[in-house]
């Protein structure tokens, strides 16, 4: 839940960071002095996180690293072929196929789930007590499901025969359209029913950035005649456009990372029309047992996210400067 | 006056609310009215908002045709162990950050804030080698290790511990308190709320986990059921009232738990994206 979602916290923690650390005591104090530095008491309290991250984070990743360079399998030992499965990347046509799709899922999620996490969030925002709790609980409900849960929904949601969904479909197609089995229309499904499961986020991230916002401001312009669409542009967006920004760069991170949904609904179908790079990985190592060349896959992943995860450090820094 | 003119179109806005939450719950509740259907209901022609006989009957298939509850064990299992192991080692970790001075302590939190970035899912494959290597493929323990790296709880521990005043810490001290007793006595029960808030969404997040416990688990030996509901789904083929059963089952735990501490969840999730609400 709280993967990449945290951007700010870096910065914040950072900004904390360079703050000298809480001494123990004034140096007045004897006791003081000797409390200085509390090397084998904070390894105690460091150990069992170190531990944890050294050999469940550091070393898989170094290890991932160094598979990449292997033709090992997923389980066993293999010999060193240098570059090869990164030249080998550049030439495969179902890699080229995933990143493409991933693409497009993107394109089909961050920007319409953060324009409707906004416009929901204004709706919302106007409403009080009761009413604005039971509201905000329906559009959050299903962030907190299981994917299978939303999956198995969506499944009977969209059911040829039975589905109660194709009673809208049907005004398209009167026979109906199978989603999942039809290469136009799996793609912008799968999205749909992703941002279905995770627009609440969104929404509850665009409520606490207008709950920010002084009324003072709406006030004041509707003292001078301001009407709710001037509002809107001069007040309300440019003071949400952080939160926007935000929401954004958090979705994009995200979606790039899309494999449940995916796996769960179309496999990659049809004719691979929906085959993302998660899956490629997933299909590459535990599948087909390539267990090296799965992982050169893995470290573009990792590359390309990390990459945008700097990307929306900066972002967000200069935000913070202006 | 602009009060009076304001209205017709405020209530409309709020009728368009009231009316976009509907639809968006709306396969929620078609989900539990399905579940609560007979088979033959689930089929019947025509639009039946409510089930013309109530029955429980998909429920009663799925605990007595499926391992359910062996999955449901194995979920509560390691999510419990997942959360509690979580929140011990952040709130220690984020208390050294916090409040000891020791060599390296600004190079760890580096590595915890740089950690933020990397995809866990990018891991899978080593994440796999290592759980083989230590003989926890298909077991409790190989589901939970590679769930324990949450940097973002440690961040939120230290900063919670940076802003208590620090003359607690001094009355303490002078008192002759040790640094246990201090983090045990003093700082942990200032934040029981942060605990609570980062332990339900760990709790939600490792019950929601799938694609980590879809590749280390094989048998019901230590199947999850956010896994297993998939494996009803590919043995039932179009028996819809039991898959929602299924369904629903898997999803109570968390949604009881959201409904409960819905204030909890939501803090808990603007403070891992780093916005207060």
């Amino acid at each position: 839940m709280a993967g990449a979602q945290s951007a700010p916290v870096v910065r914040q923690a950072r900004a904390s960071a360079d703050r000298a650390p809480v001494r123990s005591a004034s140096a007045a104090d004897p006791r003081a002095r000797r409390r200085a530095g509390h090397g084998r008491v904070a390894l105690v309290f460091v150990a069992p996180f170190l531990l944890a991250y050294l050999v469940l984070f550091i070393y898989p990743s170094l290890r991932m690293l160094q598979l990449s360079f292997t033709n090992a399998p997923l389980i066993g030992a293999g010999h060193f072929t240098g570059a090869h499965n990164y030249l080998r990347l550049l030439r495969d046509h179902m890699f080229q196929g995933a990143v493409v799709h991933t693409g497009y899922f993107v394109l089909l999620t961050v920007i319409p789930t953060t324009v409707l996490g906004l416009a929901i969030a204004l709706m919302v925002a106007r409403l009080r007590g009761w009413l604005q709790s039971i509201i905000l609980a329906c559009f959050f409900l299903p962030y907190i499901l299981p994917v299978t849960v939303v999956t198995q929904i969506w499944q009977w949601m969209f059911d040829l025969q039975f589905g109660i969904a194709q009673r809208l479909l049907r005004l398209i197609d009167p026979h109906g359209i199978a989603v999942f089995h039809n290469p136009v229309w799996a793609m912008p499904m799968l999205a749909l029913v992703t941002i279905w499961w995770t627009n609440g986020f969104n929404v509850l991230l665009f409520i606490a950035g207008l709950r920010n916002i002084p009324t003072d401001f709406y006030d004041a312009s509707a003292l001078d005649g301001a009407g709710r669409i001037a509002q809107f542009r001069h007040i309300t967006w440019p003071l949400i456009w952080p939160v926007t920004a935000l929401v954004l760069t958090i979705q994009l991170i995200l979606q790039l990372k899309i494999f449940d949904q995916v796996y769960l609904l179309t496999q990659g179908g049809p004719f691979n029309s929906t085959y993302v790079l998660v899956q490629y990985i997933y299909h590459q190592a535990f599948v087909l047992n390539h267990g090296g060349y799965g992982a050169a896959v893995a470290v573009f992943l990792f590359v390309l996210i990390v990459a945008f995860s700097v990307l929306q450090y900066q972002l967000l820094r200069l935000r913070g400067e202006r | 006056m602009s009060r009076l003119r304001a209205r017709p179109g405020a209530l409309l806005l709020s009728l368009l609310a009231i009316l976009c939450a509907v639809i968006w719950a709306f396969p929620l509740y078609w989900a539990i009215v399905t579940s609560l259907k007979p088979e033959y209901d689930v089929v019947r022609p025509g639009l039946h908002l409510l089930p013309s006989v109530w029955t429980l009957a998909g429920y009663f298939y799925v605990f007595a045709h499926t391992p359910i509850g062996h999955w449901y064990l194995n979920s509560l299992a390691t999510s419990v162990l997942v959360t509690a192991l979580v929140i011990g080692m952040s709130a220690c970790c984020g208390y050294a950050i916090s409040q000891l001075r020791f060599h390296g302590r600004r190079l760890l939190f580096a590595m915890i804030l740089a950690s933020f970035m990397v995809p866990i899912q990018a891991l899978m494959i080593t994440h796999f080698i290592l759980m083989n290597d230590f003989g926890m493929v298909d077991r409790w323990g190989g589901v939970i290790l590679p769930q324990l790296i949450v940097p973002v709880a440690v961040i939120v521990y230290k900063q919670f511990f940076d802003s208590i005043p620090r003359e607690f810490r001094e009355a303490a001290l002078v008192d002759g308190a040790g640094e246990f007793r201090l983090f045990a006595r003093v700082y942990l029960p200032m934040n029981w709320g942060i605990t609570t808030a980062l332990a339900i969404i760990t709790f939600i997040a490792a019950w929601n986990n799938f694609l980590w416990p879809f590749l280390v688990t094989s048998t019901d030996r230590s199947m999850t059921v956010t896994v297993g509901i998939v494996q009803v789904h590919d043995a039932f083929g179009v028996q819809y009232a039991r898959n929602m059963a299924a369904a629903v089952l898997a999803a109570l735990p968390v949604a009881v738990a959201y409904l409960i501490f819905q204030r909890r969840v939501t803090e808990a999730v603007m403070l891992s994206a780093g916005i207060k609400g």
